[in-house]
């Protein structure tokens, strides 16, 4: 079958690139700004992924994934500080409470449509940030104290598994599904599709990735406050699938790493951070409208693997 | 069973704000049969199809399909119940392939849910070939299996029509509804496609209802017609008793009827 095909090389690209940041790591030959960066481009890369599966599969405008990134890093952090349970079991319950948030917020909102859709996730990323912000728990505007857990092997493992289980997911009839939802809803119920089954799916399972980098996330600092889940940060996620190509999973990944490189560059200089950020955007919008990969993944150019189904969105 | 109706109509309706779109429409299909459904422009005949195929809610009667009621049932679930559908203005997946486009009507057909998918255990991976080999199978019959890797949109517009009907097919209808399935078309390809309707009819068992302009064709293709007018039934008939109608004849096909006979 072509597609286990693009199984074994991927897993293998991934082991080499484990080991030998791991070994870098181990050596001492990358320091702690490097690692750190390396293990937010993981998170940032999940986050987009995840967030490419509502949007560029799925074809639902949902820009509020913040919050879902929020009651990850909350729960976990709960679950690690106050019920002091191991790091393991704080990222599946980050991953598994925002995915119940996702329903919750996807059945009623996903009956929405493109604008509509927008506004209400959100509203309720908005409603999740004040919701931890008046909770004196977990330290209202001063934030939470989280102890320092995320590890390379950790942020990475989790990454290879969202990569499996989108890419998965995608190249399936039900990732399928979710896609005729996006080309063509009336067609796709007409042929017999539950098209809000997999919205809501589609949604789940992009809030459950949202979680787990949420526990990432704030067990890779020392504290977490609301702040950090503004709608900034839910901007930053949907740039990612915006810039990369809606519809290509490889473009979010490309986007995610050239901007979390760029801005972690930048953040000595707050001043032109957000200006050169900025023209990055406008740079690539001039000289690629439909985002750095288009419609492609990477594999179209190394003709290795099969087209991934998610190819051919055409941005609307 | 044998003498009970596939499809039954009994006084259906809709209303928008104060238009009768379709009022009192009555229908019955039996099985096996092909049968047409004319009527002059914006008589009502697509919003009849999509009162059958649950776009629209009837805001009076029912609507029965083997004996059950259909409607107030979303699209998706009058389809699983066996009454799939092609649309007057073609709605395809575009930026899908052939093959994907035919792959989705298939897909409530399959069994091999999203854990075995996502997991890769073999239940996914004989799903998946099942799909596509019976995909390819009704590519085939439409001979569009040499566009299989092609975008849908690529395709020249009567492979479109085409495409649309081969899609509705793999969805597994027992009744096929085809909205001006050859509007567009030239002459050669409305005859080809006309032969292929009732292939498939005889193929596979079943029931089609075909919205028509082209009077000449629904004449020769369809066993039994019902002619709308105004979003109410004017008559019914064999193609003869159509084509004599008085009030037929005065509310709308005058003088084409001419030309028919002639
Ligand atoms: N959703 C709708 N809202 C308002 N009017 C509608 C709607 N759908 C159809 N109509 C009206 O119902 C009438 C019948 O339309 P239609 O069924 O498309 O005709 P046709 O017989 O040409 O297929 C037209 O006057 C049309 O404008
Ligand atoms: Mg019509």
């Amino acid at each position: 079958m072509k597609k286990s095909k693009q199984f074994w090389p991927f897993i293998i690209v991934a082991v080499l690139v484990y080991t030998v940041v791991q070994i870098l790591i181990s050596n001492g030959m990358l320091n702690q700004f490097y690692s750190n960066t390396l293990i937010l481009i993981a998170i940032n890369i999940i986050l987009a992924v995840s967030l490419h599966l509502v949007i560029g599969i799925t074809g639902q405008f949902s820009i509020g994934h913040a919050g879902f990134l929020a009651v990850g890093a909350y729960l976990s952090a709960i679950v690690t500080m106050k019920l002091h349970l191991p790091f393991v079991v704080a990222i599946i319950v980050g991953g598994i409470v925002a995915a119940l948030a996702g329903l919750i917020v996807g059945i009623p909102s996903l009956r929405l449509k493109g604008d509509y859709l927008a506004i209400a996730t959100l509203g309720f990323a908005e409603i999740i940030r004040i919701v931890f912000l008046n909770i004196d728990a977990v330290g209202g505007a001063a934030g939470m104290q989280v102890s320092h857990l995320t590890t390379w092997t950790y942020a990475f493992v989790c990454l290879v598994i969202t990569i499996i289980v989108i890419v998965n997911f995608t190249n399936s009839r039900h990732g399928l599904a979710a896609i005729s939802v996006r080309e063509n809803e009336i067609a796709s119920d007409a042929m017999g599709i539950n098209t809000t089954y997999y919205k809501v799916i589609a949604f789940a399972i992009g809030s459950f990735f949202a979680g787990v980098a949420g526990a990432l996330f704030s067990h890779n600092f020392y504290i977490i406050q609301p702040s950090q889940f503004g709608f900034l940060k839910s901007f930053d996620i949907l740039i990612f699938v915006v810039l990369g190509g809606l519809g290509s999973l490889s473009g979010a990944v490309l986007s995610a790493i050239l901007l979390t490189v760029v801005s972690t560059y930048l953040q000595g200089y707050p001043e032109t951070r957000m200006i050169i950020y900025s023209l990055v955007l406008i740079l690539v919008m001039l000289y690629r409208p439909k985002g750095l990969m288009g419609t492609m993944e990477i594999t179209d150019y190394f003709k290795l693997w099969r087209t991934p189904k998610g190819g051919g969105q055409h941005g609307k | 069973m044998e003498n009970k109706p596939l499809l039954e109509v009994k006084n259906t309706g809709i209303q928008f704000g104060g238009l009768k779109a379709v009022q009192n429409l009555n229908m019955v299909l039996n099985q096996g049969e092909l049968v047409g459904l004319i009527g002059p422009n914006g008589a009502g005949k697509t919003t009849s199809f999509n009162l059958l195929t649950g776009v629209y809610v009837p805001t009076e009667g029912d609507i029965l399909f083997n004996g059950e009621r259909v409607n107030g049932l979303p699209p998706f679930k009058v389809t699983r119940k066996g009454i799939s559908r092609t649309f007057q203005n073609i709605r395809l997946f575009n930026d899908l392939s052939v093959l994907e486009n035919v792959k989705v009507a298939y897909h409530s057909l399959a069994k091999h849910n999203i854990l075995s998918s996502v997991f890769r255990l073999p239940a996914h991976f004989k799903g998946e070939q099942e799909m596509e080999e019976k995909s390819i199978e009704f590519l085939k019959i439409f001979s569009l299996d040499k566009y299989k890797d092609e975008l849908a949109k690529n395709l020249p517009y009567g492979q479109q029509r085409r495409l649309e009907i081969a899609r509705a097919l793999a969805a597994g209808p027992k009744l096929l509804l085809l909205d001006e399935p050859a509007a567009g078309m030239n002459p050669q390809e409305t005859k080809d496609l006309m032969d292929l309707i009732a292939f498939i009819r005889d193929k596979f068992d079943l029931t089609i209802l075909l919205i028509e302009h082209d009077m000449n064709l629904v004449m020769g293709v369809c066993e039994r017609i019902y002619v709308l007018d105004h979003g109410q039934l004017l008559a019914e008939g064999s193609p003869e008793e159509i084509r004599n109608h008085p009030k037929v004849i005065e509310a709308y096909l005058g003088e084409e009827v001419h030309d028919v006979n002639a």
